[in-house]
């Protein structure tokens, strides 16, 4: 029992129907149960309630980053073994990234708002999260503009390959251009640093819930890529016949 | 190769091929920008490495379509896949001949630019040493855009929003060079930086780009 | 409702933008599945 044998769709889709429904259950749970218990925290001595942002802020950008690693594990495994539904995966889970990172940014901003006096400023991570933001555009871009789905599932992780060494790139260049005034990590281990319970708690729970989202998101836009490109066979044969 | 090299040059100063385009939309930009500012040397010349650079990003943008749109468009680049030069050195002879005719230029016209910005006298060595070093990288990640677009219709777009974001790092680096020529800071690290990022690039993109360019060929 | 002191504008906002954008994404996952599976049952029955 190996995980190819989810490369085959019929296979895929069959599991992924038993799953979903746990999935989207559990992910509702953790998602409402962390949002609202970290919405129940006291306030911060030093920022006040704006705290309670962190339990949106951080999910979303963690998933914002996770997500675009996964596509580019994805897209190898397209590039080395041609499991269409792997590119099909790639292709569902951009605009789940671009989201979060959307996510990440508003809130972000707003927090930075009261935090720091300005709606925007170039703090390395910001910047970064906005250059990611960028190649999502640019990687969904190409997926609408290449007709012929197998060379736009070649052109697309060429570019998600590239795209991901110039991301590291740029985060630090990003660093080194500006230092920054974002916090250090919030879940560091150096004893200073780390965040109290109170909060952390609350914290787990929601980055729990974003990731079990997000993956019932791209499970779901996966099947609904195969359906489609499913549908599209089909009707091609049809035209030859 | 040199052969490939010389008629894209030939092509590119040939009436119609675009040659001096760059410079030109480079000097308009460079007028352009105080009548957007105001023309205090106190407001342009903070500015000025920047703008110089911006502009020089953009002005490269300009010809990328050009690499290998016409080569598509009247099969000869079909040719080239399949000749005994392998498709990366095609691919890097093109960005070569890219460079020759946009980006170089643009470095040797840099400094007179630098004068309408008011860039100060000192950060002009700075200047061209950067855009020296960093306009080959601008070339062939151009060429990397380009192949993933070629025979796109309206690919022009498309291009700059995928290539434009993998500029930040070489730009980043480029214009802080400039910017310290300016202060008269040691430009040492920077440097180092936008050569490895150049050096890097030259050696790993014809890979990606020619894998594109076997993608569309197909 | 907890009182939120006087951030209560930025967090509702950063909350309100999250809730919506996060809404829309699910919605259209959602919608975008529905379509694509009544095309293929209309096509599997007709075609």
């Amino acid at each position: 029992m190996s995980i190819w044998e989810y490369a085959n769709p019929a296979k895929f889709m069959r599991t992924t129907e038993g799953a979903l429904p746990w999935l989207v259950g559990s992910a509702a749970i953790c998602c409402v149960g962390g949002v609202v218990w970290g919405f129940l925290t006291p306030e911060d001595f030093r920022q006040g309630s704006t705290v309670k942002i962190v339990f949106l802020h951080v999910p979303a950008a963690m998933m914002a980053i996770n997500i675009w690693v996964m596509m580019l594990v994805a897209s190898l495994i397209w590039i080395i073994r041609r499991h269409h539904v792997s590119a099909l995966a790639a292709r569902a889970a951009a605009p789940i990234g671009a989201v979060m990172t959307l996510i990440a940014l508003a809130t972000g901003a707003i927090w930075g708002q009261p935090m720091w006096g300005t709606w925007w400023e170039w703090d390395p991570r910001l910047t970064s999260f906005l250059i990611l933001f960028l190649f999502y555009i640019g990687y969904i871009a190409l997926w609408a503009s290449v007709e012929d789905p197998d060379s736009a599932a070649d052109l697309t992780g060429v570019l998600c390959l590239v795209g991901s060494v110039f991301a590291l790139l740029s985060r630090y260049a990003v660093l080194f251009w500006n230092q920054g005034l974002h916090q250090g990590a919030s879940l560091s281990v150096a004893p200073g640093e780390r965040m109290s319970a109170v909060y952390r708690h609350p914290l787990y729970l929601s980055m729990l819930g974003f990731f079990l989202l997000t993956l019932a998101l791209i499970l779901i836009r996966t099947r609904t890529e195969i359906r489609k490109r499913r549908l599209a066979a089909l009707q091609a044969r049809e035209m030859r016949a | 190769m040199i052969a490939l090299l010389i008629r894209d040059l030939r092509l590119a100063t040939r009436a119609g091929g675009g040659f001096g385009l760059g410079v030109a939309f480079f000097l308009i930009l460079s007028a352009l920008v105080p009548f957007g500012v105001g023309p205090d040397r106190a407001t342009l010349a903070p500015v000025a490495p920047g703008i110089l650079w911006v502009g020089a990003l953009l002005a490269c943008l300009l010809s990328l379509d050009r690499i290998f749109a016409l080569d598509h468009e009247d099969g000869s680049l079909d040719l080239l896949a399949t000749a005994p030069l392998p498709l990366e050195g095609a691919v890097a002879i093109k960005a070569l001949a890219h460079w020759i005719t946009t980006g170089l230029p643009l470095v040797l016209a840099a400094p007179i630019f630098g004068l309408l910005l008011h860039l100060p006298m000192q950060a002009v060595p700075a200047l061209v040493l950067s855009l020296a070093l960093g306009t080959p990288a601008l070339s062939m990640l151009g060429a990397f855009g380009a192949a993933i677009t070629v025979g796109l219709r309206r690919g022009g777009l498309l291009l700059s929003l995928l290539v434009l974001p993998l500029y930040i790092p070489t730009l980043i680096f480029g214009a802080e060079i400039t910017r310290r020529g300016v202060e008269g800071q040691a430009i040492g690290t920077p440097l180092v930086f936008l050569a490895g990022i150049t050096l890097a690039v030259l050696a790993l993109i014809p890979l990606a780009a020619a894998a594109a360019l076997r993608v569309n060929l197909r | 409702m907890i009182d939120l002191g006087r951030y209560a504008g930025t967090v509702l906002a950063a909350y309100g933008v999250s809730i919506v954008l996060i809404a829309g994404l699910v919605w259209h996952t959602v919608a975008a599945n529905a379509r694509a599976r009544r095309a293929l049952q209309e096509f599997e029955r007709n075609g």
